[in-house]
């Protein structure tokens, strides 16, 4: 039982490792970064301009659309790009199991995501836009922020592709259709009877009810519902991503 | 001598297809074991099982005492791997490379920095060690993959194709270090298509075909065993007839080779006495005799060729 602890242990030292290849490898680009700003920035106010709602009604959409679009920006094509780079062989010839390879990788886009998402926040508390909860807020974004993550090297299970933009287009066909039924334009509790039943289906959709409950005061979902939504869709992601990619693993590198 | 490898009845089906069928082979600790095979014949397949890569369908595969299926992890601990179609991280550094290997075997930090030294040294390239790999040439790089598969200082390394594709300089400084590491004590299998490196280097070959193994021994004696693959080269002073001078040895396989005739036979001292009567015959003079041995690659093709 010890031996196995330590065995654990271990690997999470190693995903850290891998981590930390990734973040120099695939983040640390001056692109990479703006665009991970830029974009749920730009994304949003193409939505929200010319109507007379007031900043701090934007916010929790903000936050949410950040959030979603840096944790999910770069993960689905990191696999494609190892396979197409020819490392990951390499790699996985190293004492490491393939879900140690995987929990690096989500690391990665967690820590891109914290970092990028916390810059809204930092702004409102400039603004001086108050909270109803600070640290629940950013336990919820902590949460977020590794659900998403999770869900981003999901993404990059099927197909096995070699072809980092097959891998980010088919994360798109996913990422947007999820920012539309999540409640980040259209708050949950005045979407219709049919519309709910499929935002529940998105992870998207108790973050931003948090977030809006704890700048807004208003929600849909109890608090401890959508921490929990948070949870289990983060367990359910991680169980499908470890064992597709499972599935996977050889066709990509043969 | 303990085997530190040892394959049992190994069976892999790639997509419904049998890559690698039933072989069995012991590597012998301290050995360099040559891995020879055709295209597509099961090399890569099955060292893709031995380091731990790749599950069987059957059989077992022991490495360093641990069985490849149960322990995997284990296994890869203990190798050190330059697998065929790889790269090294190209937008890191020599220097970021060799570390990144180094954590992910748990090397602690201030040996496998020791040992990065050492190695970039060793390989020439410690004055390149902070540039970005993206401006190697496919030399330095592949030197750097094998720098990156010694950071941990494995007992058994595995190396497919490590000389494919460089030139004569950098081919022959690989050939060089994998016997100075096999000198040093470590176990090395060796995959290639070059058979004057399996000449130079190997203690031992295996020859795998269609999946399965065609002959497993040291390359002298697998020589001796193809004694029909001899031959002899001659050169004669003026031109002479292919089909008076086969016709004349009896012989139906004689073939032009450059401005010699090459005699394939297993009788090569009854071929020289009729070469001697030929070219007094036919008033010829001998300018030049060679007994040729059976190269490695004569005893490869013949053995591809066999149907298993």
């Amino acid at each position: 039982m010890k031996h196995k602890i330590d065995s654990i242990f271990t690997q999470l030292e190693r995903s850290l490792a891998i981590t930390k290849k990734n973040i120099k490898i695939y983040y640390l680009k001056g692109p990479v970064i703006i665009f991970g700003l830029i974009f749920p920035l730009f994304l949003f106010l193409a939505f929200t301009i010319g109507k007379s709602i007031p900043l701090k009604e934007l916010l929790p959409g903000l936050i949410g659309m950040t959030t979603f679009f840096t944790a999910t920006a770069v993960g689905p094509s990191i696999m494609s790009w190892e396979t197409r780079s020819k490392t990951l062989e390499r790699l996985a010839s190293c004492p490491v199991s393939l879900w140690t390879i995987l929990l690096g990788d989500i690391f990665s886009s967690f820590l891109f995501g914290i970092i990028i998402s916390v810059i809204p926040l930092f702004f409102a508390l400039l603004l001086k836009i108050s909270f109803l909860n600070f640290i629940i807020l950013f336990l919820g974004l902590i949460l977020a922020n590794f659900c998403f993550s999770v869900l981003s090297i999901l993404l990059s299970a099927y197909p096995p592709s070699d072809l980092p933009a097959t891998s980010l287009m088919i994360s798109s066909l996913v990422k947007f259709p999820l920012v539309f039924i999540s409640g980040v334009f259209i708050p949950v509790e005045k979407m219709s009877f049919f519309a709910r039943a499929i935002a529940s289906f998105s992870p998207l959709t108790y973050f931003t009810d948090l977030v809006r409950r704890l700048i807004l005061g208003v929600n849909y979902y109890p608090l401890p519902l959508d921490f929990s939504m948070m949870v289990i869709f983060a367990l359910i992601f991680l169980v499908f991503t470890i064992k597709l990619h499972e599935k996977t693993f050889t066709k990509r590198i043969s | 001598m303990d085997n530190i490898i040892e394959v049992k009845n190994l069976t892999k089906y790639y997509n419904g297809l049998l890559a690698v069928n039933h072989i069995s082979f012991e590597v012998k600790k301290g050995e360099i074991f040559g891995f020879l095979g055709p295209n597509g014949a099961g090399k890569t397949t099955t060292i893709r099982i031995l380091t731990a890569l790749l599950k069987p369908d059957e059989g077992t595969a022991l490495v360093s005492n641990y069985d490849v299926f149960k322990n995997p992890l284990e296994v890869k601990q203990c190798l050190g791997v330059v697998p065929e179609v790889s790269n090294v991280y190209v937008d890191l550094t020599a220097w970021e490379n060799l570390m990144l290997m180094g954590e992910l075997y748990g090397v602690p930090k201030k040996e496998r920095e020791e040992n990065a030294v050492k190695l970039l040294k060793d390989f020439r390239l410690y004055d390149v060690r902070e540039n970005l790999a993206k401006g190697f040439s496919k030399g330095m790089k592949q030197k750097l993959l094998l720098c990156m598969a010694l950071i941990n200082n494995p007992e058994i390394l595995f190396l497919d194709e490590p000389t494919s594709g460089l030139d004569v300089e950098s081919a022959r400084l690989m050939r060089e270090k994998v016997q100075q590491l096999n000198r040093d004590g470590k176990t090395i299998f060796l995959s290639t298509h070059n058979m004057e490196e399996v000449n130079q280097l190997c203690h031992r070959i295996a020859i795998i075909n269609h999946g399965k193994i065609a002959a497993i021994d040291t390359p002298e004696r697998l020589r001796a065993q193809s004694m029909e693959l001899q031959y002899i080269e001659v050169l004669f002073d003026k031109p002479v007839n292919l089909a008076k001078l086969s016709e004349r040895l009896k012989i139906a396989n004689v073939s032009p080779a450059g401005n010699k005739f090459r005699i394939y036979t297993a009788n090569p001292h009854t071929i020289i006495e009729n070469l001697v009567d030929f070219a007094r015959e036919n008033n010829l003079k001998i300018l030049d005799l060679d007994t040729m041995m059976p190269s490695l690659e004569d005893i490869f093709i013949k053995l591809i060729k066999q149907k298993i």
